[in-house]
């Protein structure tokens, strides 16, 4: 329990995927203009992520990582079965997975929660290149002196997801104020953004030492 | 052909003014060493991505094309991750652990497949790839110049001006997006400048004053 609780205040605050580990930036830039859409993005982001997480888990465990159980019954005694198959396939398992979570997502909204699924409109199939969902499974796997378990794996989605969505949220609340202000010409838009995320990154660093 | 070359660099440079693959942009631009590894490795595959895809593109179907792509582009990802992890310091890599698979979703990569290689030839979508990758890597090593040398004091590793103290700040989250937004509002402040002068011609009203139009 004390174990999960370290991951969630790791991934959600210290760690957050946008704010120190620059993951995900191309949807936080240019679609944490309004409080609502924010929302919706980071919702849907969390949710892919969730799934991403129990399914490349699996897929690593079983069928990736050296000795899984997997490739010693398709491949029993080989050299594949010994070294594992990550070094070769797990980018392009994990990309396919979750392009394909992408598009069950999308097919779901679109028959049962139409409303939502409008108002998110492109930025549904854009989750798949955002790299905070890759970058979030690869980290789950990628922990070497102390493996995350199954239960880890999915929590350190979901919360990862969060954190995104706090900063989205954050954002957007500074963003609706940032446009009745009288900002100069060249920094109005994106640049101005930036900074303002620098500083919002320089608050979260008081998080820094915290959980691990 | 030898503007296809050039766009990437300042025209249409993709990290300053068409700000696509932001993410490796801001995390590996810690130091010049890891900016420069991070910007070959992605120059790579972009070049091999945008010849293949630009060889392959009359085979692919309209409707399944972007999977093809992804496919396309994290083959030649993963070669390089393997040239990468047997040929760069150990130091370097493990900077660099988890941003190499990323290359994938950079969106670059894809953006140029979809935009420019699957519509011209393999020559040009050669020299677009050279182009768009020399502007990300130089992108790369400006904003991790800037980071390394008031953050750490260091230029590629080295130290060069003993009695300045360094602000780690700069090579912490905070001074990458700060560093990020200004020289993104150096560009911009170019481009006005010269939209401004355009048209200031254009009322055939020559005026010196333009140059005043500071941030």
């Amino acid at each position: 329990m004390g174990n999960l609780f370290a991951i969630i205040i790791t991934i959600t605050f210290v760690n957050n995927v946008v704010l120190s580990q620059f993951l995900g930036l191309c949807p936080f830039v240019n679609s944490s203009d309004k409080t609502d859409k924010s929302f919706g993005m980071g919702m849907a982001v969390t949710f892919v992520m969730t799934m991403a997480s129990f399914v490349t888990y699996l897929l690593y465990t079983f069928l990736l990582k050296p000795d899984a159980k997997l490739l010693k019954v398709l491949f029993p005694d080989t050299e594949i079965a010994r070294n594992g198959l990550q070094d070769v396939l797990q980018t392009a398992t994990f990309i396919l997975v979750i392009a394909a979570l992408v598009q069950l997502v999308e097919i779901f909204m679109r028959k049962s929660l139409p409303g939502l699924y409008r108002s998110l409109g492109i930025f549904l199939p854009l989750i798949t290149t955002n790299c905070a969902v890759l970058g979030v499974a690869l980290l789950n796997t990628s922990y070497a002196s102390r493996p995350l378990s199954l239960v880890e794996a999915v929590v350190q989605g979901f919360f990862a997801g969060i954190g995104f969505t706090v900063a989205m949220l954050l954002m957007s609340g500074v963003r609706e104020r940032l446009d009745k202000l009288d900002v100069p010409e060249p920094l109005r838009g994106t640049p101005i953004t930036f900074i303002a995320t620098g500083l919002m990154a320089l608050a979260f660093l008081g998080f820094a030492g915290m959980g691990t | 052909m030898r503007q296809e070359l050039t766009k990437g660099f300042l025209k249409r440079n993709p990290v300053f003014v068409l700000m696509v693959g932001l993410c490796p942009t801001l995390a590996t631009t810690t130091s010049m060493n890891n900016a420069l590894a991070m910007g070959v490795a992605a120059t790579a595959v972009l070049v091999c991505s945008n010849v293949f895809v630009s060889l392959v593109r009359n085979f692919i179907p309209k409707g399944v094309r972007i999977p093809c792509y992804i496919v396309i582009i994290a083959s030649f990802v993963t070669i390089v991750e393997m040239l990468m992890k047997y040929f760069l310091p150990l130091a370097v890599s493990e900077k660099l652990s988890i941003f190499i698979p990323l290359i994938v979703v950079n969106c670059i990569i894809l953006y140029r497949a979809e935009d420019f290689a699957s519509k011209n030839g393999v020559m040009v979508s050669l020299l677009d790839g050279i182009g768009m990758g020399g502007g990300f890597t130089g992108a790369l090593l400006l904003i991790a110049a800037i980071r390394e040398t008031t953050g750490n004091g260091t230029v590629f590793g080295l130290k060069f001006w003993p009695a300045y103290e360094p602000a780690a700040v700069m090579t912490l989250a905070p001074g990458a997006f700060i560093v990020m937004g200004l020289l993104l509002a150096l560009f911009k402040w170019r481009s006005l400048r010269k939209i401004r002068a355009a048209t200031l011609t254009a009322r055939a009203e020559p005026q010196v004053g333009t140059e005043e139009v500071t941030a």
